[in-house]
């Protein structure tokens, strides 16, 4: 074992090792290291306005009408081009979020704990179908349902979460993967669990039972409820294994619309970006691929953590959106256990007689090999707020990875 | 007006045989004149200029690039041609969506058939290395068929192999076989208490043929690749081979061939064989002529090593040792009369070989019977041809030497040139005696004879509608066992009018005394049509080869895992890539950083 599989072991046992378990619910400006009144967070690599994709310049739009801060799109993009408001990385501040990302100083975010390394985690709340902030909506509609989130359904959360003095996301995927989840483009089994699990605690929280029926109902319509907290556990999982010297293990992975950027944990917080794809998919009646944005959103955090596409063998249901059989679905779980150090001790596939899920990008094994992660995706409109079109199959450039070999050379004097 | 098109895909990578195979396919279609697909080294582009079928655009491509260009009749036949480039490469694989998952490196195939205990490699030569050493890496032995690597890899990987107490087979090894597998180009022969040394892969065949033919068998044979016995290498894998056998309690009796080693590392290998405390027949060949008469000459039971001048005669003698008759093989009741392949004074030899090996052994067994005999592959100081392509005089051809097989497929697969090169042979007055040798075993074409026959009726009618007698002498090494069936190859030569024999040694003999003196009986007789044997077994104890718990990882030729799988070896096709798509540059980084 040289030193790189040293360092790779240790960031991959850190990784492994993280336990996740959501604590609670709070004010993103109270609770998100770093973040203040005039800052908003979004998916993917760094970005300005300028270069931004449709979906982020809506979501960005419709945060900063949320916030009170402008009425229209044209006060929203003064505040941000002026440099009134900032814009920053979602990962620069222990938070990811799907899709556009786009996270405010007053929504809510849960908070999860990694409770074998100490570090933290946030993600927004998940909004549903439909016209959504996340893709780029903000029209009235968005911002009745947003307002409505937070002001009658987060306090309810916030109060069962605590409840239930802590919630086990890792467990909750484990056991997921083991009903057709794998984590990503499929929650339905992890939404459906966490929904259970929070309904008495709602129950008991709620003002009355209307309200209680209305945020449950919320919860159990979407099956994609639990794929915030599952996102930012992921995180919690992937910092832990971020910043060991020496590692070419991959911590990150995330799209903002425009570019699909990585990160290492031996090089510390240097991005390595390129265009992003458009994803190979399917589409929803009456889309195609030219209506498709770019690759979008911090959700690849799952695959960075071993489960997503990694986990694909695990969710056959879903085969139809990489185009084929139950043996397609193995076989590209099968392609990823190439470029990764170990397999999961936590997360298992029945399918695959209860093998650990492929865990632990290895830059080297990704140049050397050719082969790029695979990345299960939704696909967004590249217009504003027209919505999730498709979803589908995507890879990172291979450019970032060669880059970012290179770079590790350099710095490591190899 | 003929047109040359080309059509280029950046970072696509085939391996070698499917490339020729679609070369062949391109090139017999409509209109089309010749045809390359290669990948676009240097090398290659030397190739195609002199084909005439370098553009520039192709002159501009890198070496991981394919290239695929055909030059046609006229654009339209030029662009057919290159649309059927897709049908023509998914024909050679079904295409079911339900295939079992490939592994892309040898570490997920390591995984996937831990027992494997051999890696067959035949990527290209400048990437077989970093293989080979992520198979020891693995603790894997190595069966190295490409050619093209250096003698510091070579010598490193065996240094390697040596302390972690594995075997390297190669670089360049073509044949072998191991705990009764045919590994590349190997025939299908007995098991028994015979193992095999050998520098040689033609040479490796014969003796293992000769020994099968005699009725004894095989415990192991390896190859050691052609480089192994010279003095920088310092036959590190010979040496370890030896000592393998040494100590196998299955092997009693050890046949050690190849081409002369250099006088100190023949020393070593001697006083190795020596200690071994077993018979061991040495074929160094041409090399020991007075030992090996000495040998012939001297008390069996006093020696422990014994010289023969022949691959035939180490196969004899490996036998004779190896069973209770202790007795040397004589050839005292097999004759052959010559006169049958009598030629005129002013009319020649012109053998046409695939086999390196033979071609080598030819050339020495004729020296005394002809002055003077041409090849492409002379013995050392002898005559060299002014153009391999042409035959001057008696000529020995070698066709597997590079100046033929550079991005060509090998003879012994494809007969083709052969052909081509047996009909100007037929067509030139001078030419007398043909001289073939027809290689079988797993790896070789699946009916040479099918193709090669109709080549020699043809031949012999050329000549004899120009008023002359054309005598073809085919020397078909395989056994009964081997996939293309013995009797099958022989009856179809026998049939189309070639003398046939089983035994090089004889052929060589018989074809000397022709041409030397007319009419002569010599050791030795032609197979007859119904495929006797020219020695009948001598003991019937073993079997063939059926179930083996041998397993290996294949990441190369897809034909070695085919082969593998039908002689019921366990086997893992790796779906290999050149690392990094072939980036010079990022491949140092990744190396330095696997270290």
């Amino acid at each position: 074992m040289n030193t790189i599989d040293q360092a790779n072991a240790i960031a991959v046992e850190r990784m492994i090792e993280a336990r996740p378990v959501l604590v609670g619910l709070g004010k993103a400006l109270d609770v998100i290291p770093g973040m203040h009144a005039d800052l908003l967070l979004h998916a993917g690599p760094p970005i300005t306005w300028e270069r931004a994709s449709g979906p982020l310049k809506g979501a960005i739009i419709g945060a900063l009408i949320f916030e009170g801060r402008a009425t229209n799109a044209a006060e929203a993009e003064a505040l941000i081009t002026s440099g009134a408001v900032q814009l920053e990385p979602c990962h620069h501040h222990s938070a990811v979020g799907p899709m556009a990302g786009v996270t405010s100083p007053s929504m809510a975010v849960y908070i999860v704990e990694n409770c074998t390394h100490g570090n933290r985690a946030f993600s927004n709340l998940n909004e549903g179908y439909g016209k959504v902030l996340r893709y780029g909506a903000y029209s009235e509609e968005v911002q009745a349902k947003l307002r409505w989130m937070h002001a009658v359904m987060a306090p309810v959360l916030a109060a069962a979460i605590t409840a239930t003095g802590g919630m086990d996301i890792r467990a909750l995927l484990a056991e997921a993967l083991h009903m057709g989840d794998e984590g990503h483009n499929r929650n339905k089994a992890a939404s459906i669990i966490f929904t259970k699990n929070l309904a008495p605690h709602i129950a008991k929280a709620a003002p009355d039972g209307t309200t209680a029926a209305a945020i449950i109902q919320a919860l159990g319509d979407n099956a994609l409820c639990v794929l915030n907290p599952v996102m930012a556990a992921c995180k919690a999982m992937a910092d832990a294994a971020h910043g060991v010297e020496g590692s070419t293990l991959v911590t990150t992975m995330a799209r903002n619309g425009t570019d699909f950027g990585i990160r290492v944990s031996g090089l510390s917080e240097r991005w390595f970006t390129a265009a992003a794809q458009v994803p190979n998919g399917l589409y929803f009646p009456g889309f195609q691929a030219e209506d498709a944005n770019r690759d979008i959103g911090d959700s690849t955090i799952t695959e960075t953590a071993g489960i997503g596409a990694f986990a694909m063998a695990a969710a056959p249901a879903i085969v139809t959106f990489v185009s084929g059989t139950p043996k397609d679905a193995i076989n590209a779980t099968l392609e990823m256990y190439e470029i990764t150090v170990a397999e999961h001790k936590a997360f298992t596939i029945p399918q695959l007689d209860f093998r650990g899920t492929p865990v632990g990008i290895d830059l080297r094994a990704v140049v050397e090999t050719g082969i790029t992660p695979r990345v299960n995706t939704g696909i967004a409109h590249k217009e504003a707020g027209v919505g999730q079109i498709g979803a589908g199959l995507v890879r990172p450039p291979m450019g970032i990875f060669e880059e970012a070999l290179v770079a590790f050379a350099e710095r490591y004097g190899f | 007006m003929p047109q040359t098109l080309a059509e280029i895909r950046p970072g696509a990578y085939y391996d070698s045989v499917v490339l020729m195979q679609l070369q062949r396919a391109l090139a017999d279609l409509p209109g089309v004149d010749d045809a390359g697909v290669v990948m676009c080294t240097t090398a290659n582009k030397e190739l195609l200029e002199q084909s005439g079928l370098l553009t520039p655009e192709v002159q501009a491509a890198a070496p991981e690039d394919l290239v695929i260009v055909v030059r046609a009749d006229d654009a339209e036949a030029a662009q057919a041609a290159l649309a059927q480039v897709d049908e023509l490469m998914a024909r050679r694989r079904s295409t079911g969506g339900d295939e079992d998952y490939r592994p892309k490196t040898l570490d997920s195939a390591a995984k996937m058939l831990p027992e494997a205990g051999w890696v067959l490699i035949s990527v290209p030569g400048r990437y077989a290395a970093g293989v080979a050493r992520q198979a020891l890496g693995l603790g894997k032995n190595v069966f190295l068929y490409s050619d093209n690597v250096s003698v510091e890899d070579e010598i490193a990987l065996k240094n390697d192999a040596v302390a972690k107490g594995l075997l390297v087979m190669g670089p360049d090894c073509g044949t072998a076989i191991v705990d009764g597998v045919g590994l590349g180009f190997a025939n299908r022969v007995h098991r028994g208490n015979i193992g095999v040394v050998a520098a040689s892969g033609t040479g490796l065949q014969a003796v293992t043929v000769g020994i099968h033919r005699n009725g004894g068998g095989i415990t192991q044979a390896f190859g050691t690749g052609g480089r192994d016995l010279s003095e920088a290498v310092g036959a590190v894998t010979a040496k370890a081979a030896l000592a393998r056998l040494a100590a196998d309690p299955q092997t009693e009796v050890i046949v050690l061939v190849s081409k002369p080693p250099s006088p100190a590392v023949a020393e070593e290998l001697l006083s190795l064989a020596r200690q071994s405390g077993k018979p061991v027949v040495v074929d160094f060949i041409g090399f020991l002529n007075a030992e090996a008469q000495r040998g012939k000459d001297a008390e069996l039971e006093g020696e422990a090593i014994r010289f023969v001048q022949t691959l035939d005669e180490a196969a004899d003698l490996a036998v004779a040792l190896a069973t209770a008759d202790r007795r040397p093989q004589t050839a005292g009741d097999r004759r052959y009369d010559s006169s049958q392949l009598a030629i005129r004074n002013s009319q020649f030899l012109r053998g046409l070989y695939s086999g390196g090996t033979l071609a080598y052994e030819a050339l020495l067994l004729l020296q005394e019977y002809l002055p003077t005999v041409y090849s492409n592959a002379p013995l050392k100081g002898g005559p060299r041809l002014e153009n391999a392509h042409e035959s001057q005089g008696h000529t020995i051809v070698d066709l597997g030497e590079d100046e033929f097989t550079v991005g060509r497929l090998h003879p012994m697969l494809d007969n083709d040139l052969r052909i081509r090169r047996l009909h100007a042979e037929a067509a030139d007055p001078e030419t007398g005696l043909l001289l073939l040798d027809v290689v079988l075993g797993d790896g070789a074409h699946l009916d040479p004879a099918s193709e090669l026959a109709p080549a020699i009726s043809e031949a012999i009618a050329t000549a004899a509608a120009a008023g002359r007698q054309l005598s073809v002498v085919a020397v078909v090494v395989g056994t009964d066992a081997d996939p293309q069936g013995l009797d099958s190859q022989i009856k179809q030569l026998t049939a189309a009018g070639a003398h046939v024999f089983t035994r090089h040694d004889e052929a060589i003999r018989a074809v000397g005394a022709a041409l030397a003196g007319g009419s002569q009986t010599v050791d030795g007789r032609p197979q007859t049509a119904d495929g006797e044997s020219s020695t009948q077994p001598a003991i019937r104890n073993s079997q063939l080869a059926t179930r083996n718990p041998f397993a290996a990882l294949n990441v190369g030729l897809e034909s070695f895992t085919d082969s593998l799988k039908s002689q019921g070896a366990g086997v893992v096709q790796v779906d290999w890539k050149p690392p990094a798509g072939g980036n010079e540059k990022l491949m140092g980084l990744l190396a330095r950083m696997r270290r």
